[in-house]
């Protein structure tokens, strides 16, 4: 997905000349084809992801678009004032990209670990929050995130990960994607876990539960509409999140429904638990270690249908 | 250059009321750099207050936003903003916060938390170079300001790109929020460190308007390397009582004491 992501963002950067790359010493591998292209665009500030923040905030001030780009919680959480007062208090448009999304570096351990980014990111006033979850979307969300005007957190996967979508999507921030159509149940997911929450589905389907599949990549603004009919029109919903049980994907949708005054008869939260994610592994194993993987994903989805 | 004195009285008079209705603190840090903001928008920044969003106007970071009532005054003097504003600084449903806000016409940053405005100030400096843009950044930190992490990722950051648009004015009073810095942060000789760093500086007495404005007016001092201006000063100046003193960061002035401190200021030289 990053490759992804740097290849659509070095296409559009050619056509505006308002993009710029603040990087703190991250992207070996991936971002040299803009740091050639555009060498009067490209900054490198160093490991100093404060700085990175501010002097994009600046740049960004200057009618330009600026884009900050590390791995998981660098250029969210170890700058996070910078984007509360600086980017998000200004209104700057500044986009800030993470690689690495969830438990994407697995056995890197815990540090590179972003599991409590869409909680505090959304919290921010003036931010979009987007999750993309397939290259599919990762190209779309990487056109929209240019497009939109204003504060934009873009959590990206790793890299080789399997399409979810079968081509191109009709994609708006804020917007939820419809991956398959089905009735007793809802599943919303945000992010490259969506594969496992598909795989999920089609085990369930060869035992009669049908689920519909959405992809819920924008998590702020969220789409109210698409929650509230899920809750209206289907059996329940189910989230699944690469990320903290707290303040995420299902804390929004949750939220939703109870303003709404649709809460479904069942509701269930599969994210990770509320722990520092500390196992030593590859991502999809510590994915199955807290019930992510197709198989945990089906069960808690069996136990909740069939309740 | 009397002008820019006048200005500087008016602003530690205006400070010292503001604080005084607000009840709030900071004036020492207000007083430190009355005459660096005077001379600032007296006689070098290009900005205009009927135009305050002029594209082409130099821009100014001011870093230790919690002295921000100093600017305050200044824009109320220079016609940014209506007088009428400084009476209700720090009260409900005023105009005037007690950290300097974006929200009020003619600042270009908001700051209260201290580290913030350099970093910005280098990626307004860059975005005016890649405008190819003869506007200039201005960036005042302090003493505090120099103990935050950011800031000097910030200074390294200049130097590397050699921003010789961009000029730090440090208020060097040496008296930060717990203790005089020397007993905090010992920042020792910041001309040194900042050379070290890869800037070009000049030391000046941050209370001379000749001197401000001779090191303000001969900019950059270096064609490769951005600027620093580190203005020694007295926190609280102009009140002896409470001129160089850790109190000066939180007290205001008594309600029973302030026509006699206002005399004051406006009989000094």
């Amino acid at each position: 997905m990053r490759g992804t992501f740097n290849k659509t963002l070095l296409e559009i950067a050619k056509n505006d000349p308002r993009i710029h790359m603040v990087l703190a010493d991250i992207g070996y591998g991936e971002i040299e084809p803009f740091r050639d292209a555009f060498p009067e665009r490209y900054y490198n500030v160093g490991v100093a992801e404060q700085n990175m923040t501010g002097v994009a905030c600046g740049i960004a001030m200057e009618g330009n678009i600026a884009v900050t780009y590390s791995i998981a919680n660098f250029p969210t959480l170890r700058c996070l004032e910078q984007v509360r007062n600086d980017v998000c208090y200004h209104n700057a448009n500044v986009k800030i990209v993470i690689i690495g999304g969830g438990v994407s570096y697995g056995p890197l351990g815990m540090s590179h670990h972003s599991t409590e980014d869409i909680a505090i990111m959304r919290a921010l006033p003036n931010m979009a929050v987007v999750v993309p979850c397939d290259n599919f979307e990762a190209e779309a969300a990487t056109r929209a995130m240019i497009e939109y005007d204003g504060p934009l957190y873009y959590r990206c996967g790793y890299k080789g990960e399997k399409d979810i979508h079968s081509g191109p999507v009709d994609f708006k921030l804020g917007r939820a994607i419809t991956v398959r159509e089905g009735s007793d149940v809802t599943l919303m997911f945000a992010g490259p876990v969506g594969l496992n929450v598909v795989k999920a589905a089609d085990i369930l389907a060869k035992e009669g539960i049908s689920c519909r599949i959405v992809s819920m990549h924008t998590i702020k603004p969220i789409d109210r509409d698409a929650i509230i009919d899920a809750a209206k029109n289907t059996g329940g919903i189910i989230t699944i999140e690469e990320h903290n049980l707290s303040g995420g994907l299902g804390s929004a949708v949750a939220e939703v429904i109870c303003d709404s005054g649709v809460a479904p008869e069942k509701f269930r939260r599969i994210a990770l638990p509320d722990v520092n994610v500390a196992l030593i592994g590859h991502q999809e194993w510590i994915r199955s270690q807290y019930g992510m993987d197709a198989e945990g994903i089906a069960k808690q989805i069996r136990d909740t249908v069939r309740k | 250059m009397e002008n820019c004195r006048q200005i500087a009285k008016q602003i530690r008079i205006d400070c010292v009321r503001m604080t005084n209705s607000g009840r709030s603190g900071h004036v020492g840090s207000m007083l430190s750099m009355a005459d660096l903001i005077a001379v600032l928008y007296e006689k070098i920044l290009n900005v205009d207050p009927k135009n305050p969003e002029m594209p082409e106007r130099d821009r100014f970071v001011l870093s230790k936003g919690h002295a921000g009532a100093a600017v305050y005054s200044a824009l109320a003097q220079k016609g940014f903003i209506p007088r009428e504003w400084l009476s209700r600084y720090y009260c409900d449903d005023g105009k005037l916060m007690g950290h300097i806000s974006h929200k009020v016409p003619g600042v270009e940053f908001s700051t209260g938390s201290l580290g913030h405005g350099l970093p910005v100030a280098v990626g307004m400096a860059i975005a005016a170079r890649y405008a190819k843009s003869p506007r200039r950044v201005f960036c005042m930190t302090s003493d505090g300001d120099m103990n935050e992490g950011s800031t000097w990722e910030a200074i390294m950051f200049a130097a590397q790109e050699k921003l010789s648009n961009l000029t730090m004015i440090v208020d060097y009073n040496r008296v930060q929020a717990l203790g005089h810095s020397e007993d905090v942060i010992d920042l020792r000789s910041l001309k040194d460190k900042l050379e070290l760093f890869g800037f070009a500086v000049r030391e000046i007495d941050g209370h001379n308007c000749e001197e401000i404005y001779d090191a303000l007016s001969k900019l950059p001092l270096d064609e490769n390397k951005p600027s620093a201006i580190i203005a020694h000063t007295t926190k609280c100046k102009g009140i002896p009582a409470f001129e160089n003193t850790v109190k000066s960061h939180y007290k205001f002035i008594p309600d029973e004491e302030i026509e006699a401190v206002i005399e004051a200021i406006k009989e000094a030289e």
